[in-house]
């Protein structure tokens, strides 16, 4: 592969069978078709040789049916491949409450464990805290990877705005559950954090007086009460983050960003690549998903000059059309080109793949495949 | 029988634009302010998800805060801009109430803030629409509403209706404290004729089934649909009998040699393969469009289409799409 002149052809083949990767992250924003191509690299690595299980968050119903499974629950379900290939796959989809339930009854001694999950604030925790799902999807993650059965996991990640989320919502959701404050306010009276307090002054006094009013009393003590059962169980949520958090950053965790070629599309992919390096998390490359290459090699201009003519005539009204969509699709084709070129004039290191759109939705597993091998050229 | 944007919508004054991530929410909502404001009104477009899309999309900085002049609309109107933060609105709020002087900025910095929203989830979203209830309400001294309407380019499909649950979000609040007050008033308007949530998705078939869902869960939370926004639609090159039959694999690739050759095109047999599976490729798209586009009708809802722009949607492009609203009727009868 020459380096210099532009990126490198993503090969996604070479990707799939190296037995050193272990766990392929797809990131992306939202509506880019992570969940389809996670699906789709599952397949096509299982169908390669590979034992390998995709953890779905929260994929379309028909993702399950495209599978061929009647439905997609917390536990891996084995989806049948074709006469005669090697590999195996199995597909999940994260449960959250489940996750969290199991989490807590895995390491919790039992008294323990009911304190935590009969706790009113847990509920809100396990249910519709912002992080709490991309929290639950590492802890799946953690698990698959220790059960150590597995030859590829691939992962897709929470449908949020930004693909960065999955890599800060679960610090950023250990920092606030992290004790200190939730202590201080649940009695602020009693707090040990003298020190904190005098920084902030008779402030505290007033905010703790304020949430109080606002959430109410019972539940900061609810959450007050969470916590502390929880940090004596785990040691506090910021070392149960930090311990899956490591596990991104291990030896065989590879991570593919997905983008579809649009502006906000790519700059989403842009922040995500940037803070990859910063982690020293190693990047796979970048799908740009669903383009819209020109397949047939006659320049737009001419096209749409001969479309006038034959319109002006009026004798091959099919042709017309056909030349006119024609043009369409060149102009779309080098928008997307544009766009990727873009990206790239920033990210030289980054190796390309895409996927030309498919005319249909996805609906079996005939379609993930036919995504797999466009992906790979074939 | 469906119908175009109606009269009852443009009664209403606060206009949530929901979508599908990727179907072009921003742009609708921002399409929509301009045309709701064309004519001399005043219009507050609001953003609530702090990714400063509008910025974006005008091609200015960052929004605040606080309300300012984003574009002058066509006939001496005008839309602002906001960027609602949870932080600033529980903050302003809480100075309604306590003296919080410079403690708010030190509260700030220790994340004391952003901790209080996390611990109640529901808070954040009470607190966005108790900022947009202030923003409708509001009046000038001389008893008129500060904004004729007020556009939201709110969270998508999967999320707006707990967002606009107040409700629901009250169960994590103090039961007596001073939001839940307010907050009946904020349910009261978001239930009331005055809201409407519009949908913005894609002219294919698993979106529109995804925001008939959308709109069947707003029915079932009394809250009210809107138009349904159906963007980037392309523009229609095959008669509706060549796209059935090319979506099926049937192009006559020998009329389309004739008419290249009668054009004076050189073509090979790659060329005409390719022109071929082209329109295959595009037919497929356009049966898609055809059979969503009966889907909507059946749901016998009011849609409106926005034109799908190749080259991307710059400020030009969204004083045309806003044309084109109005050209539908949009803000027509008020």
């Amino acid at each position: 592969m020459n380096e210099r002149s532009g990126p490198g052809r993503l090969d996604i083949d070479r990707l799939l069978d190296d037995p050193g990767n272990r766990i392929l992250v797809c990131c992306g924003s939202g509506g880019v078709g992570k969940t389809t191509t996670a699906a789709a690299l599952g397949i096509r690595a299982a169908a390669r040789g590979r034992k390998t299980v995709v953890l779905t968050i929260d994929p379309a119903r028909r993702l399950a049916q495209a599978l061929g499974l009647a439905e997609l629950d917390n536990n891996p379900r084995e989806v049948e491949l074709e006469q005669g290939e090697s590999g195996e796959l199995h597909a999940m989809m994260l449960d959250m409450r489940r996750t969290f339930d199991d989490m807590v009854l895995a390491h919790a001694g039992r008294e323990r464990a009911r304190q935590i999950l009969d706790n009113p604030f847990y509920q809100t925790v396990s249910t519709s805290f912002s992080g709490t799902q991309e929290y639950m999807a590492m802890e799946k993650l953690g698990q698959l990877a220790a059960e150590d059965t597995w030859d590829l996991i691939v992962v897709d990640t929470p449908p949020s705005r930004s693909a960065l989320d999955f890599l800060d919502a679960p610090q950023r959701l250990s920092t606030i559950l992290d004790g200190r404050l939730i202590r201080m306010l649940a009695s602020p009276a009693r707090a040990g954090g003298k020190g904190l307090r005098r920084i902030v002054g008779a402030g505290f006094g007033m905010f703790a007086k304020a949430v109080s009013t606002i959430v109410g009393r019972q539940l900061l003590a609810d959450a007050a009460a969470f916590v502390q059962a929880f940090d004596s169980t785990f040691g506090g949520f910021r070392e149960r983050a930090d311990h899956t958090y490591r596990l991104l950053r291990s030896e065989g965790t590879r991570f593919l960003v997905v983008a579809a070629p649009e502006p906000d599309a790519l700059r989403e992919a842009s922040y995500f690549v940037e803070r990859l390096s910063s982690e020293h998390m190693p990047l796979a490359g970048m799908v740009a998903n669903r383009t819209h290459p020109v397949l047939a090699d006659l320049p737009a201009t001419r096209a749409l000059s001969a479309a006038e003519e034959l319109e002006a005539a009026g004798s091959a009204p099919l042709a017309a059309s056909v030349l006119r969509l024609h043009a369409d699709r060149v102009a779309v084709a080098e928008r997307e080109k544009r766009l990727l070129a873009r990206f790239t004039r920033a990210h030289p290191e980054v190796e390309l793949g895409s996927v030309p759109a498919l005319p249909d939705e996805v609906h079996d597993q005939y379609g993930l495949r036919e995504i797999g091998r466009r992906l790979a050229r074939e | 029988m469906s119908s175009e944007w109606d009269r009852d919508l443009d009664r209403a004054r606060l206009h949530f634009v929901s979508g599908k991530g990727g179907a072009g929410k921003t742009t609708a909502a921002a399409s929509l302010a301009l045309a709701l404001a064309t004519g001399g009104r005043r219009v507050l477009l609001a953003e609530v998800e702090g990714r400063q899309g509008l910025a974006q999309l005008f091609d200015t900085p960052p929004l605040e805060y606080s309300e300012r002049r984003l574009a002058a609309a066509p006939g001496g109107g005008e839309v602002r801009a906001l960027a609602i933060e949870a932080e600033a609105a529980l903050l302003e709020y809480l100075a309604m109430y306590y003296s919080l002087g410079v403690a708010g900025r030190t509260l700030r910095r220790m994340g004391a803030i952003e901790f209080a929203t996390t611990l109640a989830p529901g808070l954040r979203d009470v607190l966005f629409t108790g900022k947009l209830k202030e923003c409708v309400r509001r009046t000038d001294p001389n008893g008129r509403h500060t904004y004729d309407a007020v556009v939201v380019d709110a969270p998508p499909t999967g999320r707006i209706v707990r967002f606009l649950d107040v409700t629901r979000a009250m169960a994590d609040l103090a039961r007596m404290g001073p939001i839940h007050g307010q907050s009946e008033e904020v349910a009261g308007l978001l239930h009331s004729s005055d809201t409407v949530v519009h949908l913005v998705t894609l002219p294919e078939q698993l979106p529109v089934r995804e925001t008939l869902e959308t709109v069947e869960e707003l029915d079932a939370a009394e809250l009210r649909p809107g138009a349904v926004l159906l963007n980037r639609v392309r523009p229609h090159r095959l008669a509706t009998r060549s796209v059935l039959a090319a979506a099926g694999g049937r192009v006559d690739a020998t009329r389309i040699r004739g008419g290249l050759e009668s054009a004076g095109l050189d073509w090979n047999d790659e060329v005409l393969d390719g022109l071929v599976a082209e329109t295959i490729e595009h037919a497929g798209r356009a049966g898609a469009e055809l059979a969503a586009r009966e889907q909507l009708d059946n749901a016998a809802l009011p849609f409106v289409e926005l034109p799908d722009y190749i080259d991307g949607i710059d400020v030009a492009a969204l004083y045309e799409l806003a044309e084109g609203l109005v050209g539908r009727g949009v803000g027509g009868s008020r």
